[in-house]
């Protein structure tokens, strides 16, 4: 609906970054009413229930023929409010809420979210707990990039490479359930340590997975690297400067892939990744077709790192010694009294952590990834704010698309690996 | 475990302790308060200060923009801590500025202009907290619907049963 131009008066032309799409509808109606002397440009609605915006994004797009000259997301279709949620709950009965974030790297939030509250505890993390936390977390890393290819291949319209990534998908959403007891939410790495030690005979199947998949990984590119649809769709699309990412907050493959070389796992490691050979994928092209090759070597990074797990991996507990925050063994809770108070203590009341707040930071697979934990030394947390790395991503959007096509925004959507889930939290 | 007494507090001691910390350089006249915890700095500034320091620190390395955020400490007053998360590529360390405002009418400058990236998180704060930031180019709702009535992550807004 248009409005009529003597409202428009008061609006500004829309002229910064990101614009609201009010400002966009505005700027547009007033064009069409006192047209410039290029064409007069149009407003398309895109989602929120498109199959190519990976969940519930909308996004107003101004075009001029089919020429982008103004885009807006809009977000906020999947907020549920977890922050909020995360203030009345326990500590501990917080982990399951971060799983569902981003559910496409459940471990990751488990991680990012227990490496804050053992920071405000400063707790000790046995060296057993951080090699399995390191190794589940590269393979979780394996598994999102599998679903980003599948998805980013079949929004361009190359179906086929999508059955296969779900394939191998299919594998570590199998270890995974035999580890944690889940597939996908799966809440294994806990406040202390890790839920439950891995059954024995997974090792093997890790290992088996861990020697297939670089072969599969060469299927993949064998099927994408050489087609030449698939190069015209990503090569010079959606070019993002170097300058250009760090001023608009991106991160992790996308800010790589620009030039940047930061990886938190490497500049300021956590959970042990001090102790593991990687290199860091580097591109200075920026451009979609420079995400997927930085994504593609990822792959083989996390390979080698999941090796060095396996093969280092240390005896010993996989949880702190602090009986009062972590909950005993089966076997100590029936057996021991003072277990049993324990373990009745932590359900019943939670527990309390100093006052003080904490940030951690940790290199989702999407990119940079911070909990913001403020405690007032109750059993509650006082306030959980997550930094997402897609909530940022997305302001360079409107960047990465003005003056290319319309439908180089699949191209360019599919190569950032949006999870709304951990946009809208 | 943590020990509490660990923690340094105050600008005089925190800026003894760390004379070489290139926040604490670059922050000297503007900062009211300090904070090192955890092995976290946090530097408070004035509300009329916070482009100023913002652009402080950009100078002195702190190039990332990562996020803001704040903190209801509802009744007490100043009831909003914002929170502002900066990351330097090259130093590998981040650092923590806070701003204080009081509950009546909280607002305080946008930093837009300093990392356009601040846009959506600034957006998120005023959306959930209310809190207005002075010169931001769309300061509208992000998360809650436009007609949201109430700023949700405010503590005396309830976990459920509102509306």
């Amino acid at each position: 609906m248009t409005p009529p131009v003597e409202e428009l008066d008061g609006v500004a032309p829309v002229n910064a970054v990101n614009p609201g799409i009010d400002d966009l509808i505005a700027n547009s109606a007033r064009n069409r009413q006192n047209p410039p002397p290029s064409d007069q440009t149009m407003i398309i609605n895109m989602g929120p229930q498109h199959p190519s915006t990976h969940g519930v994004l909308r996004l107003v797009i101004e075009v001029d023929g089919e020429t982008i000259v103004g885009l807006a997301p809009d977000i906020g279709y999947l907020h549920t409010g977890i922050e909020k949620t995360c203030e009345a709950k326990f500590y501990q009965q917080v982990v399951p809420m971060t799983d569902r974030i981003d559910y496409l790297c459940p471990m990751t939030n488990n991680l990012a979210y227990a490496l804050a509250v053992e920071k405000l505890l400063g707790l000790e993390i046995p060296e057993r707990a951080q090699y399995l936390r390191v190794l589940f977390n590269e393979l979780t890393r394996i598994q999102s990039h599998l679903v980003w290819l599948g998805t980013h291949a079949m929004d361009i319209g190359a179906l086929t490479v999508f059955l296969y990534c779900f394939r191998e998908r299919e594998d570590l959403l199998r270890i995974f359930e035999a580890v944690a007891g889940q597939r996908m939410m799966t809440s294994y790495v806990r406040v202390g340590g890790l839920s439950v030690e891995p059954p024995r005979d997974i090792y093997a199947k890790i290992r088996t997975f861990l020697k297939n998949f670089p072969a599969h990984v060469e299927e993949y590119e064998g099927l994408l690297q050489t087609n030449p649809i698939w190069m015209n769709r990503l090569k010079g699309v959606g070019h993002l400067s170097a300058a250009d990412a760090i001023a608009l907050g991106v991160t992790g493959p996308p800010l790589r892939a620009s030039g940047v070389d930061f990886d938190v796992r490497r500049d300021m490691p956590y959970s042990g990744y001090e102790k593991f050979q990687f290199n860091v994928p580097v591109s200075d092209v920026g451009d979609v077709w420079a995400r997927y090759i930085v994504r593609m070597q990822e792959f083989r990074e996390s390979v080698k790192i999941c090796l060095q797990a396996l093969d280092g991996l240390p005896e010993g507990p996989i949880v702190a010694d602090a009986p009062k925050i972590i909950l005993p063994n089966r076997e100590q809770m029936k057996t021991q009294m003072e277990s049993l108070i324990h373990h009745f203590k932590i359900v019943t009341e939670g527990f309390g952590v100093p006052a003080g707040e904490a940030t951690s930071s940790v290199e989702a697979p999407h990119g940079m990834m911070n909990y913001y934990v403020v405690s007032d030394g109750t059993a509650k947390p006082y306030r959980v704010h997550m930094r997402n790395p897609g909530f940022a991503t997305l302001q360079a959007l409107e960047t990465m698309c003005k003056g290319r096509l319309l439908a180089d925004v699949v191209a360019v959507i599919g190569s950032i690996d949006i999870v709304l889930g951990e946009i809208d939290r | 475990m943590y020990d509490p007494a660990s923690a340094i507090k105050g600008k005089q001691a925190v800026f003894e302790a760390h004379p070489e910390h290139a926040a604490v350089k670059a922050l000297t006249d503007l900062a009211t308060d300090a904070k090192y915890d955890r092995g976290e700095l946090t530097i408070t500034v004035a509300r009329e200060n916070i482009i100023a320091a913002t652009k402080a620190v950009q100078q002195a390395g702190y190039n990332f923009f990562e996020d803001v955020t704040a903190v209801d400490w509802y009744p007490s007053e100043p009831r909003f801590q914002i929170s502002y998360s900066i990351l330097s590529h090259k130093l590998k360390q981040r650092i923590r500025l806070v701003v204080r405002l009081d509950g009546d009418g909280p607002s305080l400058d946008s930093i837009t202009s300093v990392w356009p990236s601040a846009n959506f998180y600034e957006r998120e704060v005023f959306d959930l907290f209310g809190v207005h930031f002075g010169g931001h180019p769309n300061l509208r709702r992000i998360m809650m619907p436009e007609d949201w009535k109430g700023h949700p992550l405010r503590k005396d807004y309830p976990v459920e049963g509102y509306r």
